[in-house]
């Protein structure tokens, strides 16, 4: 079992959606919003996500599949 | 020893020890050093300063270093007075600080010296960083100077001159096939499961520290004086901050007089998630798709955005954007100005200032300083339009039939 700590943005269309509540439905995995900020249009949430290593990859694949753009919680870490 | 004492969430205020960590595990926000003041001032001085080594190591009592730095001769950068690119612009006072002349090309030298001292301080033995270029070059220069192993994590297809400037110096280099996503992805897993002093990681909070020892510098050479207005190009934001915390703690030591500085932080309109969020007056820096040749500064989830942002309201300063060709132009007016070739990071910068001269957001009387951080021999492809020889036989008569009237006396 490992935790991931990811930041989501969340785009328009899925604001209304219970994206994180289908998530644990659908994925073997335990969500933990750590901050979060949901406006009318937009929302972003720092998520830890603890589960198997693939059950992780494969919630992230769904989350990004659903528009959710998947961000690390401290920044991009490639610099130029 | 230093006068840091703890490291502290820049949040929820939440203090650690001074230990290789990057976050606060409660609100996930970066940590910052903290120092003990009012010993530091006791001890600092501008004589104590002047009389130190012509490098960023002068200001070795202000930055959390305890043991033998790193050191491949870092700092003390020329500020020019830029009159020619003045008088082009309508600025009386504009200063460019020409960072491009450090030993890897880029002030990044400034955040790795740092952080590769407190590296080796904390014990590790291998350095670690992702990069599209000058980072890569600065990590590798100073794994060598210091013996040690480093990895290199650069996105697979990057041009082979855009690597030979880290490559030269031997890190283990890895080339990462997928997106910038995978390579931020895999670098965080790898830093939680090797003993890797990851520069932009674990290590950041003492990379950032280094970064500001620009603000120092360049209040120095004005003769111990902030400017009145900065211009500075903006990618993860961190320098943009360091900047601002360099000129506060002088003025909170008593070296230079209270800050009332005006921030402006650069950015590349294809990628320009601070000057987004300023411009929205939105709280948080929404992450954008790069898509712009400013490589350098191609950041679309900026790591200290929010702290930028900040920076730029708190200073009553601001967040410009300038267009690729605009970048361009920038680069060739510093270029045929002041005879400065910097990186599009620097063209962004010039960019921006005209913007905000013509809009008389910054006035003539003014005292500016502009940053130029990268050398422009390491962008090239973004300015080859100029290399237009005229191409003529060995003769005199080739040469006049080419030139015909326009020769110069």
């Amino acid at each position: 079992m490992v935790i991931r700590q990811v930041m989501l943005t969340f785009p328009t269309e899925q604001i209304k959606e219970p994206v994180i509540y289908n998530l644990g439905r659908q994925f073997r995995v335990v969500t933990n919003i750590r901050r979060a900020d949901v406006s009318a249009d937009k929302g972003w949430m720092m998520l830890e996500i603890e589960g198997e290593e693939n059950e992780i990859e494969e919630s992230i694949m769904w989350l990004t599949s659903r528009g959710v753009r998947i961000d690390p919680v401290d920044g991009d870490i490639v610099e130029g | 020893m230093s006068f840091a004492q703890s490291l502290r969430c820049r949040k929820c205020g939440r203090e650690y020890r001074l230990e290789p960590v990057n976050l606060c595990e409660f609100c996930l926000s970066p940590v910052d050093v903290t120092y003990d003041y009012k010993s530091m001032s006791a001890e600092v001085s501008r004589e104590k300063i002047a009389s130190g080594p012509r490098s960023m190591w002068r200001y070795r009592d202000m930055l959390p270093i305890d043991g033998e730095v790193v050191d491949i001769g870092t700092g003390w950068t020329p500020l020019t007075l830029a009159e020619n690119l003045g008088h082009e612009l309508g600025l009386e006072q504009l200063y460019v600080k020409n960072d491009c002349l450090n030993p890897s090309y880029s002030f990044k030298d400034r955040a790795v010296s740092a952080a590769v001292t407190k590296a080796r301080e904390f014990g590790f033995s291998t350095l670690a960083c992702a990069s599209t270029g000058n980072l890569a070059a600065s990590v590798a220069a100073h794994a060598a100077k210091a013996k040690m192993q480093s990895y290199v994590f650069i996105p697979a297809g990057l041009e082979a001159s855009k690597v030979v400037g880290a490559a030269i110096y031997q890190p283990t280099l890895i080339a990462v096939e997928g997106t910038y996503d995978d390579v931020n992805r895999l670098c965080h897993q790898l830093t939680a499961k090797h003993k890797w002093g990851f520069i932009n990681i674990n290590l950041r909070p003492y990379y950032a520290e280094g970064s500001k020892t620009l603000g120092y510098e360049v209040a120095e050479q004005l003769g111990w004086r902030a400017p009145d207005c900065v211009v500075v190009p903006g990618a993860s934001g961190l320098l943009f901050t360091r900047i601002w915390k360099g000129l506060n703690e002088l003025s909170m030591l008593g070296l230079i007089e209270p800050v009332n500085t005006h921030m402006y932080i650069a950015q590349a309109a294809g990628s320009s998630p601070i000057v987004n969020a300023f411009n929205s007056r939105s709280l948080h820096v929404h992450p954008v798709k790069p898509d712009t040749l400013a490589k350098s500064i191609a950041i679309g989830n900026p790591a200290d955005g929010y702290y930028a942002l900040k920076t730029a309201r708190e200073s009553g300063g601001g967040a410009w954007a300038a267009t690729d060709a605009e970048i361009v132009e920038g680069i060739k007016l510093l270029a045929q100005t002041e005879g400065i070739f910097a990186e599009a990071a620097g063209g962004t910068v010039i960019a921006t200032l005209k913007k905000m001269v013509a809009a008389g957001v910054i006035t003539k009387e003014q005292l500016t300083v502009v940053f130029m951080t990268g050398a422009g021999l390491k962008t090239q492809e973004a300015v080859m339009e100029v290399v237009n020889p005229i191409v003529i036989d060995p003769t005199e008569e080739s040469f006049d039939a080419a030139l015909g009237q326009h020769v110069c006396p």
